[in-house]
């Protein structure tokens, strides 16, 4: 399988990657670790005339937690995020979920930016960020803006995110509460068939709060506010966990594929659910 | 077809300058244009982890990686590992317990097991499973090929201590 | 001359048959020296590239190759048109039908290759092979074999509707063969008077071989010399030569074939491909060497699908569980071409081994082969010639009869196996089993495994899952299974009219090391190491003294290849039995130099030694030494042999394995908690070898029975073209296999070997399948199809009712 030709570009810094993509429009694409887009560009599902490697710029990768925010430059890897040890005590779920991702090669390329900027919805950050409501940081040729996790995805590889804009981070608050990214996929390096982030807090024996988001199992990610809603003020019991599922199953919309028809995804999503509240609130 | 570009990779503690397109992937960089063709191509879509080789301390699947973005880097592939006149102690365990058939995987095994010993010196099986799941064999069942890795990590730590 | 050493350390010297010798193959694999295919670089090497349908079923009405042409760097494209008067536009298949090269005039299946570019690198043909514009005119697509038989959409519309193929008449112009064998009359009557019938159809699902090295060739036409060089990924390179030669018109000396390490090839290297044929052509064409290699997705959309079987089986008892008949039709999906790799006198390979491991007194087979639009091929996948699927349809159909008795899975095969006694056993369909001891093996598992504590276990979680307790049933798996390999009988088997014998060329050093040839090719399985351990015992010289050397028809003696476990059953026989021939002439030498009568002298480990007098000897170094360079009247100089080996009959390994599976009811994933395995490969060469290779058919058997397929959809796609989709299991998906094993020779062969590669992943396919399969069968589950994936499993529980 080999890729058609390309322009290669490494710019050093921000501007000159704005300006490149400003100059080739819909023709240039940024490239962080690849492991989406190169299999895609060797298929030739994907054209990529103009390729421009973030590889040089300063600053876009590392972990910083400070006064509660977590922010991730675009360039940090999964790997990074699983052998973070401040990321690893202020938002466990990020370690947790890394190490579901791919197969250890692909994390040491995969990066965050690349996994939450793309779109595809096989990939598990996207719902991860939402579940944490986690703020996109873009860079463009009108300058910086954030956007909510929550409001960039559109549809598969379609985002808020304009064709000169770059993701260069993505920030979010500590979680508080217990944690669970349950993901039920056919084998390592599999995408999921269905997948569930969840975190719980918890006061005076109860759900004081939760977030809940789904993976593949819709054109995009799909954060249920219903579905936390359904366990706020509940112990997590057995009819709080139906309601959050009942309520997160009308929220999805999965087509059928190898991995399985509408029926069992839909299953199966329930399932993956339930097993996450239930591991979320023994931590919580 | 572009403009070919200048480009320089170290491979094996060797520079190499050389030119390529950008497109030109890093497994055929590395087997065609420097003969060095102990990394294989299995599936093209990185998966199977035949083309497994370290760039700047990390193990990645060179089918993956256009050498555009390569360039400059350090490479390290089966051939810097060790050879006749001493082998590295994987290659040595693999032999003894086994750890390969057809030996189309191994290059890329065995790289990438170098790499998942230093970062993790006494891996419990579990660990060594999921630290190469993302290098497929057709012919063991990885049976041996865990038992290797193993057998390696114990041998190397036994090294280091009595080294000290 | 005084003895130093002991006998014992002699013995252990030879490292011959029996110790787990090191293989000598893993210095050059574990540095990174292997050489395949694909790292053949010859001076001024072109590379070449296919055109491929987009469409399962089309007319070609035009391809346009100008722009291809016009791009830098391109050398060729050819056509059918190109080939035609070379008459190489179509090419005859190893099953008597014949295959396209290069489309001509339509396209039958996806990834079909249409035009073959041929450019200065990978890179340029690639971007080539997108200009080439074909003018498609879509046609009805059939994937559905059943669909096809009555269908009036006519997709061979070379052949003659009427005409009968190369196995009989065509009962329709989608229809291939009928192949029928056994009593039908007979098996009814006993079937329709039975006290006890059980019934079951199963789809044996197409997959595919996918080892990790795609198939590829670099062909090379020395104008100079009118010498053809062929490296390929061939797991029978003689026969390429051969075909090569019959199709290319150039004489078969003036061709070389190299099959160099093969990664891996589990029947996907046995087919000639069209790359081959192009790969040769253009070479032909342009004076240069070209090369192929296919990518993954092209390897599973084209090369070597193996299965695709639609079985259906009725099974006759007593109330007692004795069964009295056995009844199976199969309708054979074998894609746009009937290309499959069997003996010529078996259009459905050896699937009239079916009785299985049974003492049946009656049975029909019957086997109707069809064209759909899918790729040809048919190859056994790490078996012989269907056996797996054989051994998957009576290893269900005892299932099945068994939960039709109410009777325990385990005994109902115990009461039925052939008796150690019964050997040799002619069984219903024809074969006559060499040799067996199917109830000490079955009872050896049972007891490893606490088989009765297993069934008390998954009584009890039966109880709990029903109480609410639990979401997860236990399946207990069970299989026996009898292979049928070392084709083969020349009598019997013949591969384009090629006998299957084998062969092997031993010469002696004067210093008493060797070189021995053959006309297998491993790739994998270690022949250098361990065929040089049956030489070792048998010649008396140090396994680490002898070379094998396989693969290039220039130097090896003709053989039929590597596949269907043949290499130990027929060329280790011809290893042993080269040897035997230089021991004669050695015994000899030894005679005469000892200055006693030749049959004074006798054989001992690595030297002859007078009889009753063991401290007057001549070691074989000694002898080979003598050989060369010392005047034996009545005898020739020098110490060589050559020995083409005809086996009577084939072997016949059997095997009894036990899986013990928890499956979780609500999303489906099965967890594989014990995996025991007997295998009975008769006498064992390398244990260290045998383990490994049961390791890995286990392993695909696992990936075969829960996942691994080329699926379709009804437009004829291939729905499982990359390893996100084909299921390849990492070691995170596989367990930790116990191995056992007994030992019952081979009577007829000469080191009494069976052959052992493929054996796991026979028995292990039913194994696993059984497992799932009887977890749900305490909730009325009788059969479903493979692969056992989440979704189908889930599918099952919810089916059974087990969601609430």
């Amino acid at each position: 399988m080999i890729p058609a030709a390309f322009e290669y570009y490494r710019p050093t810094d921000m501007e000159g990657v704005i300006a490149l993509l400003q100059e080739h429009g819909d023709d240039a694409r940024v490239i962080a670790g690849g492991h989406s887009l190169i299999p895609m560009m060797k298929l030739r599902m994907a054209e990529v005339p103009h390729l421009i490697d973030l590889q040089a710029i300063e600053g876009l990768s590392g972990i910083t937690v400070a006064d509660g925010t977590i922010s991730i430059g675009a360039m940090t890897t999964q790997h990074d995020i699983i052998n973070s040890a401040s990321l690893a005590a202020a938002a466990p779920i990020m370690k947790e979920a890394a190490l579901q991702i791919a197969d250890p090669q692909v994390r040491y390329m995969g990066t965050v930016g690349g996994n939450v900027a793309n779109g595809d919805p096989g990939n598990d950050m996207p719902g991860l960020m939402q579940c944490l409501n986690a703020k996109f940081h873009l860079t463009g040729p009108d300058g910086d803006r954030a956007v909510d996790a929550r409001d960039f995805y559109e549809a598969a590889y379609m985002t808020e995110r304009e064709g000169e804009e770059v993701l260069t981070a993505v920030s979010f608050a500590a979680p508080v509460g217990g944690y669970a990214y349950e993901k039920q996929k056919r084998k390592i390096g599999d995408y999921a068939t269905a997948a569930a982030a969840v975190q719980i807090s918890k006061a005076d024996g109860k759900v004081a709060a939760a977030s809940i988001a789904m993976t593949n199992l819709s054109d995009t990610p799909v954060w249920s506010q219903t579905a936390g809603a359904a366990l706020v003020g509940a112990d997590c019991g057995e009819a709080a966990v139906k309601a959050a599922v009942t309520a997160m199953l009308s929220d999805i919309d999965p087509t059928e594929d190898n991995r399985g028809p509408v029926a069992f995804k839909r299953h199966a999503a329930g399932i993956v659910l339930g097993r996450a509240i239930a591991r979320a609130w023994s931590r919580a | 077809m572009t403009d070919k570009m200048h480009v320089k990779l170290n491979v094996n503690g060797e520079d190499h300058e050389f030119l390529a397109e950008p497109r030109e992937l890093l497994i055929y960089a590395l087997r065609e244009k420097l003969n060095i063709t102990g990394p294989h191509v299995g599936c093209d879509t990185s998966h199977c982890g035949a083309c497994t080789v370290t760039m700047n301390g990390k193990s990645v699947k060179s089918c993956t990686v256009f050498v555009a973005q390569a360039n400059g880097a350090e490479v390290t592939t089966i051939e810097g590992l060790g050879g006749p006149d001493a082998l590295h102690i994987l290659q040595e365990s693999f032999k003894e317990h086994h750890g390969l058939q057809c030996g189309f995987c191994t290059p890329g095994m065995i790289t990438r097991a170098t790499k998942l010993l230093e970062e993790n010196p006494n891996p419990t099986e579990a660990e060594v499973r999921f630290g190469i799941a993302g290098n497929i064999c057709r012919c063991t069942g990885y049976q041996n090929i865990v038992k290797s890795i193993l057998s390696a990590a114990a041998e190397m730590n036994a090294a280091k201590e009595a080294a000290q | 001359m005084k003895d130093e050493i002991t006998r014992e350390e002699r013995v252990a010297g030879l490292k011959g048959m029996g110790c787990s010798r090191k293989r000598v193959e893993d210095a050059r694999f574990t540095q990174g020296k292997g050489n395949y295919v694909d790292d053949i670089k010859l001076p001024g090497m072109l590379h070449g590239d296919f055109v491929r349908s987009p469409y399962a079923h089309a007319r070609v009405k035009s391809i346009n190759i100008d722009a291809a042409m016009a791009l830098p760097g391109v050398v060729a494209v050819l056509t059918a048109k190109d080939l035609e008067p070379l008459n190489l536009h179509w090419m005859p298949t190893l099953a008597g039908d014949k295959q396209m090269v290069l489309a001509d005039g339509k396209v039958l299946f996806q990834g079909q290759e249409v035009a073959f570019v041929v450019a200065s690198d990978r890179y340029i043909a690639a971007d080539a092979v997108e200009l080439v514009e074909v003018d498609y005119e879509e046609l009805e697509v059939l994937v559905d074999p059943f669909k096809s038989l009555e269908s009036d959409v006519v997709l061979r519309e070379d052949l003659d509707p009427k005409a009968p193929g190369a196995h009989g008449p065509r009962k329709h112009h989608n229809h291939i063969f009928t192949w029928e064998v056994g009593e039908e009359v007979a098996t009814n009557q006993v079937i329709d008077n039975a006290e006890v019938v059980a019934e079951s159809e199963m789809y044996y699902h197409r997959t595919h071989p996918c080892p990790l090295e795609t198939c590829g060739s670099v062909a090379s036409m020395d104008k100079v010399n009118g010498k053809l060089t062929v490296y390929g990924t061939f797991q029978a390179p003689h026969v390429v030569r051969t075909v090569a030669s019959l199709l290319s018109g150039i004489e078969e000396h003036n061709i070389r074939v190299v099959s160099p390490d093969i990664g891996g090839g589990f029947g996907n290297k046995v087919g000639v491909y069209p790359g081959y044929i192009c790969s040769i052509v253009a070479s032909i064409v342009t004076g240069v060497p070209v090369k192929w290699v296919e990518d993954r997705m092209e390897n599973l959309m084209s090369t070597a699908f193996a299965r695709d079987y639609w079985m259906k089986g009725k099974i006759s008892a007593t109330k007692e569980g004795k069964i009295t008949g056995l009844h199976c039709h199969v309708t054979a999906d074998h894609g746009a071409f009937d290309a499959c790799a069997d003996p010529t006198k078996f259009p459905a390979g050896f699937m009239n081994i079916c009785t299985g491991s049974y003492d049946i007194p009656v049975a029909y087979l019957g086997v109707d082969g069809v064209y759909t639009n899918k790729a040809p091929g048919g190859v056994s996948y790490r078996c012989s010639f269907r056996v797996t699927e054989a051994v998957y349809f009576i290893e269900r159909m005892i299932e099945v009869l068994a939960i039709e008795l109410n009777m325990d899975a385990a005994e109902l095969r115990r009461i039925n196996f052939i008796r150690k006694e019964q050997f040799p056993y002619t069984a219903a369909l024809g074969w006559e089993y060499d040799s067996g001891d199917y109830h000490t093996a079955w009872d050896k598992v049972l007891k490893a495994v606490d088989y009765d504590g297993l069934r008390v276990e998954q009584a009890e979680r039966v109880q709990a899952f029903k109480r609410g307790e639990t979401r997860k049933l236990m399946g207990i798996g069970l299989s026996f299974f009898t292979e049928i390999v070392g084709a083969g009988p020349v009598k019997n088997c013949d591969i384009l009219g090629m006998g299957m014998f084998d062969s092997c060329e031993i010469r002696i050093h004067p210093t008493g090391s060797a070189v021995a040839r053959l006309g297998t090719i491993s790739q994998g399985q270690g022949h250098a190491t361990t065929f040089a351990q049956i030489l070792a015992t048998e010649i008396g010289l140090s396994a680490e003294s002898i070379t094998i050397e396989e693969g290039d028809t220039d130097t090896a003696p003709y053989g039929l290849g590597t596949y269907g476990s043949r290499s130990t059953p027929v060329a280790g026989a011809a290893a042993a039995m080269a040897g035997r021939k230089i021991r004669a002439k050695a015994q000899m030498i030894a005679a005469y130099l000892l200055e006693v009568h030749d049959n004074d002298v006798e054989f001992d480990v690595d030297r002859f030694v007078v009889k009753g007098a063991p401290e007057r000897f001549k070691t074989m170094k000694e002898i080979a030494y003598a050989a060369y360079n010392q005047a034996i009247p009545g005898l020739e100089p020098g110490l060589e042999a050559v020995s083409y080996y005809d086996p009577p009959n084939m072997t016949y390994p059997f095997g009894a394995y036990v899986c013990v599976m928890d499956i979780d009811v609500d999303t489906g994933v099965p967890e594989i908690r014990r995996f025991y395995a007997l295998d009975d490969c008769g006498t064992r060469i390398n244990p260290m070898v045998i383990e490994g290779q049961i390791h890995g058919g286990l392993t695909e058997a696992l990936a075969v029975a829960l996942g691994q397929e080329i699926a379709y959809d009804d437009m004829g796609n291939v729905k499982t073209g990359t390893l996100m989709d084909f299921f390849l299991p990492t070691a995170w998906e596989v367990p930790n296999y116990e191995t056992d094993f007994t030992v019952t020779p081979s009577p007829h062969h000469p080191i009494g070997a069976k052959g052992v590669g493929e054996s796991p992943h026979v028995g292990g396919v039913p194994c696993f399948s059984n497992a799932v399969q009887d977890a749900f069968r305490p909730f009325g589950n009788r059969h479903t199809n493979m692969p056992h994936d989440h979704w189908r499993i889930w599918q099952t529980a919810n089916d059974l009712g087990l969601h609430g």
